[in-house]
């Protein structure tokens, strides 16, 4: 089968210095894909690589390949602006544009032109598939900013979702939220894997074992290894893999 | 005897706050001093009918007209030119040779003396682009004057938009253009406006720059290639001819409180936009 | 916009960009066309330096205009730096940080009075003082001085207080924890490491002085002669182009556009100066 991100060789360097060195991944569809390590091992660089994010910053280079549907994203023909309604992003800290709930959702496809109609519908399904719905569908119109941190978190997951897009990548996307909050993101991002194929980098090892499929470990810029979540967890091929599990180093 | 710093700082103190205390009277003085004599001869009707014989008598109907055409047609083309100026700098490029010889030129704009923009407005757009003494000719002139202000204050206005809404932007792909459009612009907007404002207060003041650009007719404007006189104009010339003595100070008067004003209102703007970001 | 795409934005962005760099040269063209070919015909000497200003006889010399805008803006430094530095260092070392607060958006307000209404209070206020007390047509060097040392107060004060408020805490800091008052703090450390902002302003605020026109046309006399005692009537070169420039024609109207070369390239340069000045404050940091 093939896989839905085929990663070949992708390097990163930012003015020179290698931030992510020849990284070989295959990305399942309609899976989660947990990404651990420790900072600055390169794991948001490569989720960024992945809808070419990384190259709003100055002094950005590429090398290797990224297939996505079996197309090659940086291939100089290929459309980024589409890469980017196809391929979803979650930040770590919630940022909530300001403007009315409704905006916030419907921003992304507004851009597209869609009609009013449509839109109404996309913004409860979003919020729906978000947890959040129930939450704000008396107040759609009232400024998203008076919205608490995890409400703001899953208000850009229905934010993302209402672009309909095939992949959503989320970086550390719980890192500042409470366990409720965490805990709803998680059942959502459970049930989304159905229909989307989903990336997440995390700095918590064990929200990695509790709902991601497959786990990759990257290690100063380098991925480690990769498989099965259980088969990390419980037996790593790498010893390296096994200290950082174990919290030998962190 | 050495003098204990005690004692040199209390004297310190008592030249430093008497030389600010002279300052502060000295502007007070002058603004109290024109509303006291001005006051008296502002009225609706001074505001609003038209001067009389060459205005000793009558009231000043035509200046508050040109004193509101001027900087409207003025702020019209400086604001677009200002604020794409500053989308460009801080959206559209990095900090290369190209930015800095761009803000040389904005810099040195900034600091010619209107004497000067009157001369180049009468050899340009008066005699040259044959538009004549005219409403256009001072409008295209201040605008030009007031370029640099507009230009500074929008790009600290776009320049304070989180860097976040930016990347938020991008990620549900948006293009740089439509992110600036839907997402920068309206954020900074209040900082436009409070540079707009203080370019309006400004142009309501410039005389020098107006006179030899819009001249001085008193005939009421009907089209931007009418000449037209600004209050700060025909005050200068109540005064010089010594028309009319009350009549300057009423037109004085309401000159003052104009740019003040508008300058209250942009500080005020830029207060609010302060605090909501804190 | 659909049609222009993202190139053509970025296109049409740039040479918006570029607008204040195009007014800025248009301006220098159209003046320097005007008024250099005047300056070589005649003769720079005979220009700058003739003191005989007599249109109708084709005498050119601006000579006085020169000294007296020197005297001038010399004389309103003298009075509107020292003040208006002082003013600065008293609200921002000597005053709560709330009354600074108040007080700097309040001259700056103050900065907005248009320059016909300096003049005209120079006129009824300042010019019988000076003829009264002093002596002299009251309408003199020492009135334009004045009245101009006042116009740049709020320069002065603003971009002083900036510089200062831009030291670093930690040098107040290491002074006092030394036992130094805080007069001694300001006047040793502070206002030292200020300096450069302190100085551009000061040399913002001579650009400011000698580009002024207005006000001095009504309170310095206007009269086309070398001065002797401050108490003399006055016309500074801004004057003379005012003045004129209404109803000259040829090799007039020429000169009057040499002399607003002389002007522009004067102020440039004060301008370049001062940037220089502020630069070496950032890069000092």
């Amino acid at each position: 089968m093939n896989p839905k991100i085929d990663i070949q060789g992708l390097s990163v360097y930012f003015n020179r210095v290698p931030y992510l060195r020849s990284v070989h991944l295959a990305v399942p569809a309609n899976r989660i894909l947990g990404i651990i390590g420790p900072s600055g091992s390169g794991k948001t660089t490569f989720l960024r690589a992945l809808n070419r994010m990384n190259e709003l910053e100055p002094g950005s280079h590429v090398e290797g390949s990224a297939l996505l549907d079996g197309q090659d994203i940086y291939h100089p023909q290929y459309d980024v602006v589409g890469l980017r309604k196809k391929v979803g992003m979650v930040f770590a800290l919630p940022v909530a544009l300001p403007m009315s709930i409704y905006d916030n959702v419907v921003y992304g496809p507004r851009l597209s032109g869609n009609q009013r109609h449509r839109l109404d519908e996309l913004v409860e399904t979003s919020l729906k598939a978000a947890f959040l719905w129930d939450e704000v569908k008396d107040r759609l119109k009232t400024s998203a900013l008076r919205l608490s941190g995890g409400q703001q978190q899953r208000l850009c997951l229905a934010r993302t979702l209402a672009l309909e897009p095939e992949v959503i990548l989320l970086d550390e996307p719980c890192s500042g939220l409470d366990p409720i909050s965490t805990a709803k993101i998680e059942e959502a991002l459970t049930l989304l894997k159905e229909r989307y194929t989903i990336i997440l980098v995390t700095n918590n090892t064990k929200q990695a074992a509790r709902i991601s499929n497959e786990t990759a470990f990257f290690l100063m810029g380098e991925m480690v290894e990769a498989g099965p979540t259980e088969r990390i967890f419980t037996g790593p091929s790498d010893k390296r893999t096994n200290d950082y599990i174990t919290g030998r180093f962190g | 005897m050495r003098i204990p710093p005690r004692i040199t700082q209390l004297g310190a103190i008592l030249i430093l706050g008497s030389a600010t205390l002279l300052t502060l009277a000295v502007l007070a003085f002058i603004i109290v001093f024109v509303l006291e004599k001005g006051l008296p001869v502002l009225s609706l009707r001074f505001l609003f009918t038209n001067p009389q014989d060459m205005g000793r008598a009558g009231g000043i109907f035509p200046t508050l007209v040109g004193t509101a055409l001027l900087p409207l047609l003025a702020v019209a083309i400086a604001t677009p030119l200002g604020v794409g100026t500053a989308v460009f700098l801080t959206e559209y490029t990095r900090e290369s040779r190209v930015t800095n010889i761009i803000r040389f030129g904005t810099d040195c704009l900034a600091g010619i003396p209107s004497i000067i923009f009157g001369l180049f407005g009468f050899i340009f757009f008066v005699t040259t682009l044959r538009m004549g003494w005219s409403i256009a000719s001072g409008g295209l002139t201040l605008a030009f004057m007031i370029l640099p202000t507009i230009i500074r204050t929008s790009e600290e206005a776009v320049k304070a938009v989180p860097k976040s809404f930016r990347e938020v932007s991008f990620s549900l792909g948006a293009t740089r253009w439509q992110t600036v459009r839907k997402v920068i612009l309206p954020n900074a907007l209040p900082g436009i406006v409070t540079g707009v404002m203080l370019g309006v207060g400004r142009s309501i003041g410039e005389t020098a720059a107006v006179i030899f650009t819009a001249g001085s007719s008193l005939r009421m404007p009907t089209s931007l290639l009418d000449s037209t006189r600004t209050m700060a104009v025909h005050f200068y010339i109540l005064a010089r001819e010594g028309i009319s003595t009350e009549n300057a100070y009423g037109t004085a008067a309401a000159l003052v409180i104009a740019v003040l004003s508008v300058n209250l209102l942009a500080y005020w703007l830029m207060h609010r936009v302060m605090a909501k970001r804190s | 916009m659909k049609l222009i795409g993202e190139k053509g934005v970025r296109a049409i962005l740039l040479g918006i960009a570029f607008s204040a760099l195009s007014a800025l040269l248009l301006i220098a063209l159209f003046i320097m066309s005007e008024g250099l070919p005047f300056m070589f015909r005649y003769g720079l000497k005979g220009f700058l330096f003739s003191s005989e200003w007599q249109p109708q006889a084709g005498k050119f010399g601006i000579f006085p205009m020169v000294v007296a805008s020197l005297w001038v803006t010399l004389g309103a430094m003298a009075i509107g730096a020292p003040l208006g530095v002082a003013g600065a260092v008293f609200l921002t070392e000597f005053v709560p940080r709330a009354v600074m607060r108040v007080v700097k958006p309040t001259i700056e307000l103050l900065a907005g009075i248009p320059s016909v209404v300096y003049g005209f209070i120079g006129v009824i206020v300042l010019a019988p003082l000076i003829r009264g007390h002093l002596g002299g047509p009251g309408l003199s060097v020492l009135a334009g001085s004045v009245v101009l040392g006042i116009m740049i107060l709020p320069t002065v004060i603003s971009i002083s207080i900036d510089s200062i408020l831009a030291v670093p805490q930690s040098y107040r800091e290491g002074s006092l924890a030394l036992g130094a008052t805080t007069w001694q703090t300001v006047h040793m450390v502070t206002v030292k490491a200020a300096r450069s902002g302190i100085i551009a302003s000061i040399i913002l605020a001579m650009g400011r002085a000698i580009g002024e026109t207005m006000a001095v046309i009504m309170v310095a006399g206007n009269a086309v002669k070398i001065p002797h005692s401050p108490l003399d009537s006055v016309r500074t070169l801004t004057a003379n182009i005012a003045l004129e420039m209404g109803f000259a024609t040829g090799l007039h109207r020429q000169a009057l556009f040499a002399t607003g070369v002389v002007l522009f390239l004067v102020i440039m340069i004060l301008n370049v100066l001062a940037g220089l000045a502020i630069r070496k404050r950032v890069g000092k940091k």
